[in-house]
């Protein structure tokens, strides 16, 4: 019988939770690395007991741990990533130049077709591929090296690259910073270019300017690598062109700031949110938690309630805290900053708690196991 | 011998134990000190220094008895009593939680 592994990072450390097929009854074990931020845990699709966290804390720095027996035992491997030649300043918060710096691991992505392969994004926002397992790491240049790179800033959470999204033969990436936009590459990361038609931010001087769009997160069906969904700062967008172009979906949606969007792992145009009030409440509409769902590939969107608290619910969702699993009917995870990590196994129509207390989840993500 | 007393934090991170013990030889300097605790536990390679630029992490110092030597260079001599093995070097880390 099928079961699922879901992997959570939080503030304190990162947890481990398994259940059968029928995601009713669930195992903790954790914390693994109690004390330190765990800003992502994400296992091999190709070679599942492959486990890759990024353990980071403000007094000692990033390691990058591995466990090859899905999450029970951990071993570190490399935590150096050093900037190759490129810009070396970016744009502060005030406009003035500041040095590019290291700061932490916010996503790692391993490869769908190489069990040694994966990419790190990092702040300030910088690519990584490590062809080894994670031993040593090597930064994708191009990238910082695109035109606009000197004049990327900072979100308020720092300058991210939160969202990587490899083709099966790594040819085509398209990647997402914040507050900088979605960048594609068609060569494997040699060259780049920024993938933001469409996007309008009414932050900017330009709404509609090339860089500076604050992409909260970006995800696909993988069967249909064309077609992306993107929960910006406001508003939710789709791209039918790999990301050259986008349009608005935020539809009927109460409000359409959010973190997260996720795609359902069977059908294509299926995706979901969780809207969050504003950029100033982080905190979902009337205190009510609800997920919403659109069938239509967005514009349509219908809540859903049952089994998550629809008052005095104050907990935010943040951008790598959505996963998907591939069972039928596929289930949906999603993390809160009050330590809740919520369950679907009916694709979204009723949810329960797996786990209730644990320290605020910075990720979530789902290992489907045969 | 050269003694070494690292944070909680560190000592769970590696599996070392209260107290480092170096192996005679070091070069009694923050980087002899810090080049040898990286080899014998290379989990703590960049947790204490920037693996770059070797700078010392912002939120930790060292202490050699009641004196900082953080802001020594990282080739300055230790204290005679450090170098000796009588004080420990003392990794302290900023306190944090209100």
């Amino acid at each position: 019988m099928s079961s699922v592994r879901v992997l959570v990072g939080t503030q304190k450390g990162a947890f481990v939770l398994t259940s059968d097929g029928a995601r009713r009854d669930w195992e903790v074990s954790g914390p693994h690395f109690g004390g330190w931020e765990v800003y992502h845990v994400k296992g091999s699709p190709i070679a599942p007991d492959r486990v890759w966290a990024a353990q980071s804390r403000g007094w000692f720095g990033q390691l990058v741990q591995r466990s090859d027996d899905g999450g029970r035992t951990w071993a570190p491997v490399g935590n150096e990533f050093l900037y190759a030649d490129g810009p070396v300043t970016h744009q502060w918060y005030d406009g003035t130049p500041h040095p590019w710096e290291f700061a932490r691991v916010w996503h790692l992505e391993p490869s769908t077709s190489d069990p040694d392969l994966l990419w790190a994004g990092v702040e300030d926002a910088g690519l990584f591929r490590s062809s080894d397992g994670g031993t040593t790491w090597e930064e994708l240049p191009g990238l910082r090296n695109q035109e606009t790179g000197p004049s990327w800033q900072p979100g308020a959470g720092g300058l991210c690259l939160h969202t990587i999204l490899p083709d099966a033969d790594g040819k085509r990436i398209v990647v997402a910073i914040s507050a900088a936009g979605v960048f594609r590459s068609d060569d494997g990361g040699d060259s780049w270019r920024p993938a933001t038609r469409g996007l309008r931010s009414e932050f900017l001087p330009v709404p509609d300017a090339e860089v500076g769009h604050c992409v909260h997160h970006v995800a696909r069906h993988p069967d249909r690598p064309d077609v992306l969904f993107m929960q910006k700062h406001w508003d939710v967008m789709r791209s039918d062109d790999g990301g050259w172009t986008w349009r608005e979906i935020s539809g009927d949606l109460p409000t359409d700031f959010g973190f997260v969007v996720d795609v359902h792992a069977h059908e294509p145009d299926t995706v979901y949110v969780v809207p969050i009030t504003s950029d100033s409440e982080h905190y979902p509409p009337e205190g009510a938690l609800r997920v919403y769902r659109s069938r239509t590939g967005g514009d349509e969107w219908e809540p859903l309630t049952r089994g998550l608290p629809q008052r005095d619910c104050y907990v935010n969702v943040l951008r790598d805290a959505l996963a998907v699993d591939s069972l039928d009917p596929c289930g949906l995870y999603f993390g809160t900053t009050g330590g809740q990590v919520y369950v679907s196994a009916d694709e979204g129509d009723t949810w329960s708690a797996a786990v209730r207390d644990l320290p605020r989840v910075l990720s979530v993500e789902v290992q489907t196991l045969p | 011998m050269i003694r070494v007393v690292l944070p909680a934090q560190l000592r769970s991170l590696s599996g070392a134990g209260p107290e480092v013990e170096l192996a005679d030889g070091v070069a009694p300097t923050q980087r002899g000190v810090l080049d040898a605790l990286e080899a014998r536990y290379p989990v703590l390679r960049g947790t204490i220094r920037d693996p770059q630029t070797e700078r010392r992490r912002p939120f930790l110092r060292f202490f050699a008895g009641q004196e900082d030597v953080s802001l020594a260079g990282p080739d300055a001599p230790l204290p005679d009593a450090v170098a000796a093995g009588t004080d420990p070097l003392v990794v302290v880390t900023a306190i944090a939680g209100g």
